[in-house]
């Protein structure tokens, strides 16, 4: 016979209303658990989608002038005192604070050029950068290996009447094409894509860029202070974010966290008082029980750590509880959350934990005042019978 | 020296705006060994008494020493700890633990002993057999007749081997075969060396004492 044994014969002769303090937490720790899963898994999917975005920061070299296009439609420019971008400078990229946080730099040098009758934009890049930020670039044939292979984007595939395999000209250099971009309904479909040294050195421009996209992939990037800290890194180039397709998805997820804390925290409230009111019932009809064992020698702290205890073990069980029962709530409340069809529940080893730690703080918190409500119960009170 | 010496006890307790005067001043001298019964009508304070001398009611003024400790000096759960090693308690209305067994009833002042299971268990058998009732163990108190629930209280008050034994009308709720059942078993417990103090209505139950107090209005009135 040890305390424990107390507690837990205790918690056998009271089934029901254990049953019911056991329920109550379990539906407390479940909404919470779906409402954060929920909120995890829906920023996992933005997470993903910003990928399927591509790039959210530009770099541009620094300019006077103001670009005249709308929609598309270019009228033209005054531009005078243009700077350029050293394509070596680009490494203090990686060297912000927030580095971790960048996935990609590609950089790109554009010029005109002449292949055939035809004027066209050349773009030299970086292919396995450029192809990580467009992940929905589909190649008929294969990506350039070589220096001496290019690709071109549907249109320009078409006006210049190249396939892949066809050989090319340019400036008096042989060119193989070694692929031909699907349509992507973009300025890509007219363009005519290098490898980026061999760009530079066509244009004349070795060692400077004309543009570098960069990606941070996250949903939580702080993009803002992404940009302040890369334009204090490049002072000659202008840096913009391109956030504003997934900003307002990540304000409506935001609202959604919100909303889902609030809920929590009521939920908190509700449960505390169950179990509150539920231990002070039962203190109240353990009254005689509790002066016994205050007549036969148990110190205060043995009585607390009765009734703590069993408060304990209802909470550890309602937490696991709440857990399971809270995944399987977000697992079929997802595919209607989420609007992408591939949205992934996230299991977190943090929730699990989390959601056992805090139905036992819950448990505990507002166990304490009915614990010490028993343990200060005069005996002779209790018993009566003295 | 006495084994308890209680020393111009008084208690008060407020009714309101009135205060009872549960117990007015009163001396007594307990030697070990002894068994003492304390009579009286309904409201002479004998329970009170009691419960003064069990640890667990402060008195407004007086001393009450036992074994040489000053009860109400001792520090913290000091009292407590008081209790559970030298004190065994009978109560009139048993309370017993209805969802523990008769053994695990008996193995309750063990629970904050530190020993091991294997000689809880057998300690609290011995304390059952000692009563008579070593064939129930297993027996929850409602499957059990008044005077046997009686000596598994009796079993459990007994089960640490405490010096003092204090029991409150112990027969007060059995009929009077079972009575005697529970008096000669207290008898026999006095006689192995327990010093028993009872607090009784029933003149009969005197006999087995070495001597009575009977209290009047929270005063002795004959010892």
């Amino acid at each position: 016979m040890k305390l424990h044994n107390i507690s837990l014969n205790n918690l056998k002769r009271r089934k029901a209303k254990m049953a019911f303090l056991t329920i109550g937490l379990t539906v407390g720790i479940a909404t919470i658990v779906t409402l954060v899963t929920l909120t995890r898994s829906m920023s996992s999917d933005i997470e993903r989608k910003m990928d399927e975005f591509g790039a959210n920061i530009l770099v541009t070299p620094q300019s006077n002038g103001l670009a005249m296009n709308y929609g598309g439609i270019s009228l033209g420019g005054v531009t005078f005192d243009q700077k350029e971008i050293l394509e070596a400078d680009l490494a203090r990229i990686k060297t912000i604070t927030n580095h971790k946080n960048i996935s990609t730099v590609s950089p790109k040098v554009l010029g005109g050029i002449r292949i055939g009758a035809h004027d066209v934009l050349l773009v030299g890049v970086n292919f396995a950068s450029e192809i990580k930020l467009k992940q929905w670039w589909k190649v008929f044939g294969n990506l350039p290996e070589t220096a001496s292979e290019i690709l071109l984007g549907s249109d320009a595939s078409k006006i210049l009447n190249l396939n892949p395999g066809e050989d090319l000209m340019i400036k008096g250099e042989k060119f193989k094409v070694a692929g031909v971009l699907d349509q992507t309904g973009s300025q890509d479909d007219t363009l005519v894509f290098a490898a980026l040294p061999k760009a530079q050195k066509l244009l004349g421009k070795e060692g400077r860029i004309t543009l570098a996209e960069v990606a941070a992939l996250c949903s939580g990037c702080p993009i803002g202070d992404m940009v302040t800290q890369i334009a204090e890194k490049l002072p000659d180039a202008k840096v913009s974010a391109i956030q504003q397709v997934v900003e307002g998805r990540l304000k409506a997820l935001d609202q959604f966290k919100r909303f889902s804390w609030a809920m929590a925290a009521v939920v908190v409230f509700i449960g505390s008082l169950i179990v509150f009111v539920t231990m002070m019932g039962s203190v109240n009809e353990r009254t005689v029980e509790i002066g016994v064992f205050r007549a036969i020698g148990f110190r205060k702290s043995h009585i607390m750590r009765i009734i703590l205890l069993e408060a304990a073990i209802v909470s550890l069980l309602a937490g696991c509880l709440g857990y399971a029962f809270g995944m399987g709530g977000a697992k079929l409340a997802l595919p209607f959350m989420a609007e992408s069809s591939g949205a992934h529940l996230v299991w977190d080893v943090t929730i699990a934990f989390g959601s056992v730690g805090l139905a036992l703080t819950l448990g505990l918190m507002a166990s304490i005042y009915p614990a010490m409500h028993a343990s200060r119960m005069d005996p002779t009170e209790a018993l009566r019978a003295l | 020296m006495a084994l308890i010496e209680i020393k111009n006890l008084k208690k008060h307790y407020a009714s309101g705006e009135d205060t009872v005067e549960a117990l007015r001043g009163v001396d007594i001298r307990i030697e070990a060994g002894e068994f003492i019964t304390i009579m009286g009508q309904s409201g002479s304070g004998k329970s009170t008494l009691l419960s003064v001398l069990g640890g667990m009611n402060h008195p407004t003024e007086g001393d009450v020493e036992m074994a040489g400790v000053n009860l109400y000096r001792l520090p913290g759960e000091k009292l407590a700890d008081f209790r559970a090693q030298r004190l065994g308690f009978v109560f009139q209305a048993f309370h017993l633990i209805q969802y523990l067994t008769a053994l695990e009833n008996v193995m309750l002042p063990l629970a904050i002993v530190k020993m091991k299971n294997a000689e809880k268990r057998s300690a609290a058998s011995a304390a059952l057999e000692r009563v008579g009732l070593g064939a129930k163990l297993d027996r929850l108190p409602n499957q059990l007749s008044g005077g046997e629930q009686e000596r598994v209280a009796i079993a459990r008050a007994i089960v640490n081997n405490p010096e003092i034994l204090l029991a409150d009308e112990p027969t007060g709720n059995l009929d009077s075969r079972t009575s005697e059942e529970v008096m000669a078993l207290l008898s026999e417990l006095n006689r192995g060396g327990q010093t028993v103090v009872m607090v009784t209505h029933n003149p009969d139950n005197c006999r087995y004492a070495d001597r009575s107090i009977v209290l009047r209005d929270g005063l002795i009135v004959e010892k």
